[in-house]
């Protein structure tokens, strides 16, 4: 029978919870590297027991974890993420400039067919790989050098690259996403890239045909249709049809369009998850109600689910990247929160059941689906 | 043989039960100190002071003597006692919240 294996990062350490194909049973380990700020864990999709982390603290800085054992055993590899070049300045939040400067590793993504090569999405935004590992690490300059990072600007959270995606079609295609400057696409590779922010409108910005200065919460998309985008944008859920050339706004019924994660069905390309939280600056579920917001229909209509989740005094947060998907059928899905909690739904989201309830803040799940 | 003892995340990054100890060729010197201890641990590179400007961590402090030494320059020599292995080199956390 299948198995899951959930990789949960935490304000305070690692977790790693794995389960058989039924999904209601769990078996926990963690915390790993207790104390530590984790980002994010995840498994190369060509190796699963190949897992990278990122571990960070105010104290001692930025480290790399490696584990090639499914998260049993981990070895600490490179962690020197040096700009290319001199790095310049980009904006501060009072108009001011500021030097680029690295802070810490917010997401990595291991490559599709490689278990050495894996991407690393940096603070102060930047994109950095790896093709040995982790042992070293190189940044793909042309991101930050292609013309608008000077221009670029943090959100409340930092400037960070927190969205990669691979083409899995197209093994040349590379989409990033960072707050607040927008959405990003290469097609050499990640040697060169252009802004693809057309059509998303922000009323923090003066010009709403800007370039860049969009605050991208979070991208997805589903392997079988590389040039349909979901974006949730610090306000309004987005959709593109053709790589990012142009978006339009799905958020139809939602109660609000504020929210951070956003992911799409396993095996349904046009079903859609969010989690619409009340905003300006509240950055918990509406009248204390955390409820799951699906469309089936690729966006524009969507339904709560909220069997199974709080629906009294909740005032949580899911961070953007705290929610996954697995691959079993029927598809499961998962979010992690604030509060600690990492629910998960064996059904596509129709029921819910909290697998752990009192972890540090949860800032990342991956899921990985094992034979 | 000169002492260092570490803050504990970093021990646990080290692997190293306790007190680590470390041998410079010439002057006992933060600089050559540090240079040892990251030599013999390539895990702690980063950690302590930054990979390119050897610039101490902004929350790492550095103590020996019931001294602070961290605004010392890293190429002064460390006091006698650290030197000969009688007092030990501490790199301590900054206290700080979280």
């Amino acid at each position: 029978m299948s198995r899951v294996r959930v990789l949960v990062g935490t304000r305070k350490g690692a977790f790693v919870l794995e389960a058989d194909g039924k999904r209601d049973k769990w078996d926990v380990s963690g915390p790993h590297f207790a104390g530590w700020e984790m980002y994010h864990v995840k498994g190369s999709p060509a190796n699963p027991n190949r897992l990278y982390a990122s571990q960070s603290s105010g104290w001692f800085g930025q480290l790399i974890q490696r584990s090639d054992d499914g998260g049993k055993t981990w070895e600490p590899v490179g962690n020197q993420f040096t700009y290319d070049g001199v790095p310049g300045t980009h904006q501060w939040y009072d108009g001011t400039l500021r030097p680029w400067e690295f802070k810490r590793v917010w997401h990595l993504e291991p490559s599709l067919t490689d278990p050495d090569t894996v991407y690393a999405g940096v603070e102060d935004a930047a994109l950095f790989r790896s093709t040995d590992g982790g042992t070293s690490w190189h940044e793909l300059a042309g991101l930050r050098e292609h013309g608008t990072g000077p221009s670029w600007q943090p959100g409340a959270g930092g400037m960070c690259l927190h969205t990669i995606l691979l083409d899995p079609s197209d093994p040349q295609r590379i989409f990033v996403a960072i707050s607040a400057a927008g959405a990003f696409r290469s097609d050499d590779g990640g040697t060169t890239w252009q802004p693809i922010n057309r059509g998303l409108r922000s009323e923090q910005l003066p010009d709403q045909d800007a370039e860049v200065g969009h605050c991208v919460h979070r991208i997805a998309m589903h392997p079988s249709r590389p040039k349909t985008l979901f974006m949730q944008k610090h306000w309004d859920v987005m959709r593109t049809d053709d790589a990012g050339e142009r978006w339009r706004e799905v958020s139809g019924n939602l109660p609000t369009d504020f929210g951070f994660p956003i992911d799409v069905h396993a095996h349904e390309p046009e079903t859609v998850y969010v989690v619409p939280i009340k905003s300006d600056s509240e950055h918990f579920p509406l009248d204390g109600k955390l409820q799951v917001y699906r469309s089936r229909t690729g966006g524009d209509e969507w339904e709560a689910l909220t069997n199974g989740l709080p629906q009294s005094n909740c005032y949580v947060n899911v961070l953007r990247d705290a929610m996954a998907v697995d691959s079993l059928d029927a598809c499961g899905v998962y979010f992690g929160t604030t509060g600690g909690q990492v629910y998960a739904s064996a059904d596509a989201g129709d029921s819910w059941a909290p697998i752990v309830r009192d972890l540090p803040a949860v800032l990342s799940v991956e899921v990985q689906t094992l034979p | 043989m000169i002492r260092v003892v570490l803050p504990a995340h970093l021990r646990s990054l080290a692997r190293a039960g306790g007190e680590v100890t470390v041998d410079v060729d010439g002057p006992a010197t933060q600089r050559s100190v540090l240079d040892a201890l990251e030599a013999s641990y390539p895990m702690l590179r980063g950690t302590i002071r930054d990979h390119v400007t050897q610039k101490r961590r902004p929350f790492v402090r550095f103590f020996a003597c019931e001294r602070d030494l961290s605004h010392e320059l890293p190429d002064a020599p460390l006091p006698d006692a650290v030197a000969t292995g009688a007092e030990p080199y501490l790199v301590v956390g900054a206290m700080a919240g979280g």
